[in-house]
């Protein structure tokens, strides 16, 4: 009982620190403009390159220091904060539109719809991830929009496999049946029925697809050096990596 | 019946790998970018443009070239490298036992790192120890591998330069092996010197690598260790003198290691996908390298071997899992 009590205690605690964190990060992501103490895209080569402020050396106002352009980076990653919720939103919800939707066919149907569709998810989990996400931004360019494409192209394959396993758990329970002798349709049934019994695992899956779209997207923009300034969290996750990608030089494939 | 469900699982393979490849083919080609206008000099005429994409069979249709294609994987023919000029099969062969020395390193690492803290972690179980390993362990999974790799070149290629950040082995070293599988062959070889020169390379990538599965390991295993550490039979042992430690290494081990069995088999495909990005980040000659250099320079028949390669290893490690899942557990042996 009390050990019970106190590892809920426990999690409560990390619950608010970890909710915390994560409000804050959203706030200064939604308000970026004005929380930014320095424009992130300006360039000061008089300012290459500065300590960050425990450090001697450093400017006031460059909190975190500066990259090898003169960018603040403190700017960077709060403005790069914002496009990492972006990816993370809309990236996740299109995956989770696509993958449940044919899950929950899958599931529900079984049949050839379920031999279909299991088939494509075997192939699909065949690629190598990472390879597969930058073969697809090749394909579909590199603005934010591919990007988001690309991870909801590549990650429908894990709300799927959930999904349609518990769609079939639930579709052979009785309320199912006592639906179909009440006379539902079978797309009713599935609408009406069987996907509000899912949910629960849709929002979970969910938010652990927000935090993997988040580092595909720090992969992506990390492999991905674009010839404009950008930015991006992958691109200002440290300095060397910001040094690394303008050493290997503008552009990683034409467009 | 286990032999049925083998050849099951086979017959679905080669469908698998098959749909890899159709649609590896059509994403590729429908790309923008074309690999002939990168080999010739911008004063190329049409007309030489034209010749090359015929000598590269690119002048026909997709659904020509790929039957082209796969009939020259029958033969075992996986076509020439349009950058490299070389044969697709050797060039992919000379590359894979680099990434492979890597990936098993890492696994190796995963395992011994994951396993002892999960073994000390159940053993110290309620304490700060336990508590301090939980912690440790979030860290490294919160932490995605390439991040890891970038913080250990700062750490131990920067501030405390112990280990080589780039490269799979020193350039001025002969290398008297036949096999491209270096580590192993300079082990069997007994040429510890060529051995060190190799870890120092390979140290830093597989590190990155196997820190988020090894608290993946030390969690799920120190979950089980602590479910099994319970039961009566492990209580019997304790009454009958065994000390904590050789109570879990001796009896709850063996019990517990079923899922984290199965679930290192499911994370080991991750972790060689992984090695994509790693092998790029520190140079490491393998063939994640080799495959973004394929993309970027848009080398179709390259870039089609190495993902076949790649999902191919993925479900022969797949069903390796699964047979060897089959074979340990009793229930599904007899069921």
């Amino acid at each position: 009982m009390d050990e019970a009590r106190i590892s809920r205690h426990g999690s409560g605690a990390k619950l608010w620190l970890a909710g915390g964190w994560l409000l804050l990060a959203l706030l200064a992501a939604i308000f970026a403009p004005l929380v930014a103490p320095q424009d992130p895209l300006a360039q000061d080569l008089m300012l290459e390159r500065l300590p960050p402020f425990w450090l001697d050396g450093a400017e006031p106002g460059y909190w975190l220091g500066t990259d090898s352009l003169g960018r603040d980076l403190l700017s960077r990653l709060i403005f790069g904060g914002r496009i990492a919720f972006i990816v993370a939103f809309a990236a996740a919800i299109a995956a989770c539109v696509v993958g449940s939707t044919l899950g929950l066919i899958a599931g529900y149907f079984g049949g050839w719809a379920d031999r279909i569709i299991s088939r494509i998810v075997d192939v699909w989990m065949a690629f190598p991830p990472v390879l597969f996400a930058i073969l697809l931004v090749a394909v579909l360019g590199t603005g934010l929009s591919s990007v988001i494409l690309a991870i909801a192209i590549i990650d429908w394959t894990r709300f799927c496999r959930v999904i349609r396993a518990e769609a079939m758990g639930q579709s052979r329970m009785d309320y199912v049946e006592n639906a179909r002798i009440a006379g539902y349709g079978r797309i009713g049934i599935m609408l009406r029925e069987v996907l509000p019994n899912v949910v629960p695992s849709v929002v979970a899956l969910l938010s652990l697809e927000m935090g993997i779209a988040v580092i595909v997207e720090a992969i992506l923009s990390f492999v991905i050096c674009r010839s404009r300034p950008t930015t991006r969290l992958g691109a200002a996750s440290s300095p060397r990596a910001v040094s690394r990608s303008t050493r290997h030089g503008g552009c990683w494939f034409s467009r | 019946m286990l032999l049925q469900r083998f050849l099951i699982r086979l017959a679905t393979m080669l469908i698998t790998l098959f749909g890899v490849a159709v649609v590896v083919f059509v994403v590729i080609r429908v790309a923008p970018g074309d690999p002939i206008a990168m080999m010739l000099p911008p004063g190329a005429t049409n007309d030489d443009i034209a010749r090359l994409r015929a000598l590269y069979g690119l002048d026909k249709t997709i659904v020509q070239q790929f039957f082209i294609w796969l009939a020259g994987v029958a033969r075992g023919d996986f076509g020439t490298s349009i950058s490299l000029r070389q044969d697709v099969l050797g060039l992919v062969f000379n590359r894979l036992p680099a990434t492979l020395e890597l990936a098993i390193v890492a696994l190796v690492m995963a395992v011994a790192i994951g396993g002892t803290t999960a073994i000390l972690g159940a053993r110290e179980r309620g304490t700060a120890v336990e508590a301090g390993i939980d912690i440790a362990s979030g860290a490294a999974l919160s932490i995605p591998d390439f991040l890891w790799g970038l913080v250990l070149i700062l750490l131990f290629g920067v501030l405390v330069p112990i280990f080589d950040i780039s490269g799979r082995v020193s350039p001025q070293l002969d290398l008297p092996f036949v096999s491209q599988f270096y580590l192993f062959e300079s082990l069997l070889r007994l040429r510890f010197d060529l051995t060190w020169d190799l870890l120092k390379h390979m140290l830093m990538p597989a590190i990155a690598l196997a820190l988020p599965l090894a608290a993946i390991i030390s969690q799920l295993l120190k979950q089980s260790l602590k479910e099994v550490l319970d039961l009566d039979y492990v209580v019997l042992a304790r009454v009958k003198g065994f000390s904590e430690t050789q109570v879990i290494l001796r009896e709850a081990l063996k019990n517990a290691a079923l899922p984290t069995l199965t679930l290192v088999g499911v994370q080991f495909t991750f972790l060689i996908g992984g090695t994509v990005i790693v092998e790029r980040l520190f140079s490491y000659e393998g063939l994640g390298n080799m495959a973004i250099d394929a993309v970027i320079n848009r080398d179709l028949p390259l870039i089609q071997g190495i993902v076949l390669v790649f999902a191919l290893l993925f479900v022969l490690i797949n069903l390796a899992v699964d047979m060897m899942y089959a074979l340990l557990n009793p229930r599904l042996r007899h069921g």
